[in-house]
């Protein structure tokens, strides 16, 4: 004889445990969302880079002179340094010290010991307003006007290329985010399906003992959105530890200076459960409802 | 269909329960399992749909649960428009029908007191105002020392039952039953029928699908026979 209290029955889940399958799942679902998470947590470094490296072209100018006969080179760039501060959308001029110019003509030259005998031009180092900057012509007219054989180089057929390559990575990693984001959501959203089409029996007898559609929707929503945030919430806590591990290890300018990670970043993992989830969830109630119309 | 003067019961237009004008239907793009029905049920009645396989039970009992809609025609349930009916109102009026169906659908995960009671789950009452009503229930169909086995585990009578009691358990107005004692002995087929004249005699609307011949005979009850989707009436016959 059953020793079954009926007192004390409480309602059973209605859905079955999904087992093994839904272990699967959750491991899918966890490492997408944690290459989700890693590429975006990336992409978001590398725009970082970007950024810095086009303000850092963007807001400074060099200047070559070389020096009047009868001049020395250092009275040269002295004198075109303070030419140059005087110019509007100038922050600041400063003639570099000799031992600059023979650093950054070294690596051609090879490390010979005569170096500092030959007729290196100096360099003026020019920072730029960064809302109004200066530009070129405007450097070339202040030389000039002062006499000064010297020519302006504002960084633009750099700034060019690596504006362009700034750019070209950016919209790679977005691509590349938006792939990994979207098939993601095409695993959740396919999973979804696949354990909702597994319980039709479920399904059926609810709809035919008169549940209401957006009740059997919500069964299924809450068994898949609880499943997608559980892997969204692994998924993105382990790509937040590989961010705050290569952040640590790098510094604030990160293990590359293509990667400089920062602490804020990783904040972007806190999206990916709730992503994660709204994707199952919105799944979960348009198959229950294409199943459901289906059955009449 | 023809209209038989003795079947007043059946066809009486004013407070009828079910009403079917000129319903057809068909599944998908193959023929019509249903040709043109017109008839009515009337509060309290009590009949059987007869007819070889395929001659369009199920089907009839599938558009009077709401399972499914016609192709064609107009079906009233509870003085409503069937096919008009929302999405709020179609779950509603489905609360109000309890089905057997043929192939029982219980569901194998949950014990036999889950099964029973998910009619009152679904429309929302407190597990302490229906828990005593399920229990009565399934004592009275027999189940009472089954009440946390799965439906796996329980013989043929005993899923059928279940199954019964699912369907009764919200005290429906309608009760539709397909092929009730189709896997059951002549004893426990007897034993099911007695337990929908008790229902009908309280009051529920019934209607029987089923191949049982010397069931319908000894009912004397009037009879819906089907014959390739289209109707004819048998009155009440007087039992043997």
């Amino acid at each position: 004889m059953s020793d079954f209290n009926a007192a004390k029955w409480r309602p059973a889940p209605l859905l079955p445990k999904d087992g093994s399958r839904s272990g699967s799942l959750l491991f899918v679902v966890a490492t997408l969302c944690f290459l989700a998470c890693l590429t975006a947590i990336a992409v978001i470094a590398s725009d970082r880079a970007a950024r810095g490296w086009v303000g850092q072209l963007d807001g400074e100018a060099t200047v070559i002179v070389r020096p009047r006969r009868g001049e020395t080179p250092d009275a040269a760039a002295a004198r075109a340094a303070e030419a140059l501060a005087g110019v509007t959308g100038v922050a600041e001029a400063r003639a570099l010290e000799p031992q600059k110019a023979y650093d950054l003509i070294r690596p051609w030259l090879g490390d010979i010991s005569d170096l500092e005998d030959l007729p290196v031009p100096r360099l003026v180092a020019v920072t730029l307003d960064r809302k109004a900057p200066a530009d070129a012509a405007r450097l070339a007219q202040a030389l000039k006007a002062q006499d000064l054989d010297a020519s302006v180089d504002d960084h633009s057929l750099w700034i060019k290329d690596i504006r362009r390559s700034a750019n070209l990575a950016r919209g790679l990693g977005a691509v590349v985010f938006l792939l990994i984001a979207g098939a993601a959501g095409a695993v959740v959203a396919f999973a979804t399906q696949a354990g909702l089409a597994g319980r039709r029996d479920v399904v059926e007898v609810l709809h035919l003992s008169g549940a209401e559609d957006s009740y059997i929707a919500s069964l299924f929503q809450l068994r898949f959105a609880r499943m997608a945030a559980i892997g969204g919430v692994i998924g993105a806590g382990v790509a937040a530890g590989l961010g705050a591990v290569l952040r640590l290890a790098g510094g604030a300018q990160g293990l590359t200076p293509a990667l400089p990670i920062a602490w804020s970043d990783l904040a972007v993992a806190l999206a990916c459960p709730l992503a994660a989830a709204l994707v199952a969830a919105v799944a979960a109630r348009l198959t229950a409802s294409a199943l459901i119309r289906d059955m009449e | 269909m023809s209209r038989n003067p003795s079947a007043a019961a059946a066809f009486t237009a004013e407070g009828e329960i079910v009403r079917f004008e000129n319903v057809s239907m068909r599944y998908g793009e193959g023929p019509e399992v249903l040709s043109a029905l017109d008839f009515g049920l009337a509060p309290g009645s009590f009949h059987f749909v007869t007819g070889s396989s395929g001659a369009g039970k199920t089907s009839l009992l599938r558009l009077i649960s709401l399972a499914a809609r016609p192709t064609q025609g107009r079906i009233e349930i509870f003085g409503q428009d069937a096919a008009r009916a929302g999405a709020k109102t179609r779950p509603a009026l489905k609360r109000r029908i309890g089905v057997v169906f043929q192939d029982l659908l219980l569901l194998d995960h949950l014990s036999v007191f889950d099964n029973a009671a998910l009619p009152l789950r679904i429309s929302g009452g407190r597990p302490s105002d229906y828990r005593a009503d399920v229990a009565e229930l399934l004592n009275w169909v027999g189940l009472g020392g089954r009440m946390d086995s799965l439906p796996p585990t329980l013989a043929g009578g005993e899923q059928q039952r279940l199954a019964i009691a699912r369907a009764v358990v919200n005290r429906p107005e309608i009760l539709l039953a397909d092929e009730p004692t189709g896997n059951v002995d002549h004893e426990m087929a007897l034993r099911i029928f007695r337990l929908f004249v008790e229902l009908n005699r309280l009051g529920t609307t019934v209607l029987i699908a089923t191949h049982d011949q010397d069931l319908v005979a000894r009912s004397a009850r009037p009879v819906l026979h089907l014959d390739k989707g289209k109707m004819t009436f048998r009155p009440a016959q007087a039992a043997p």
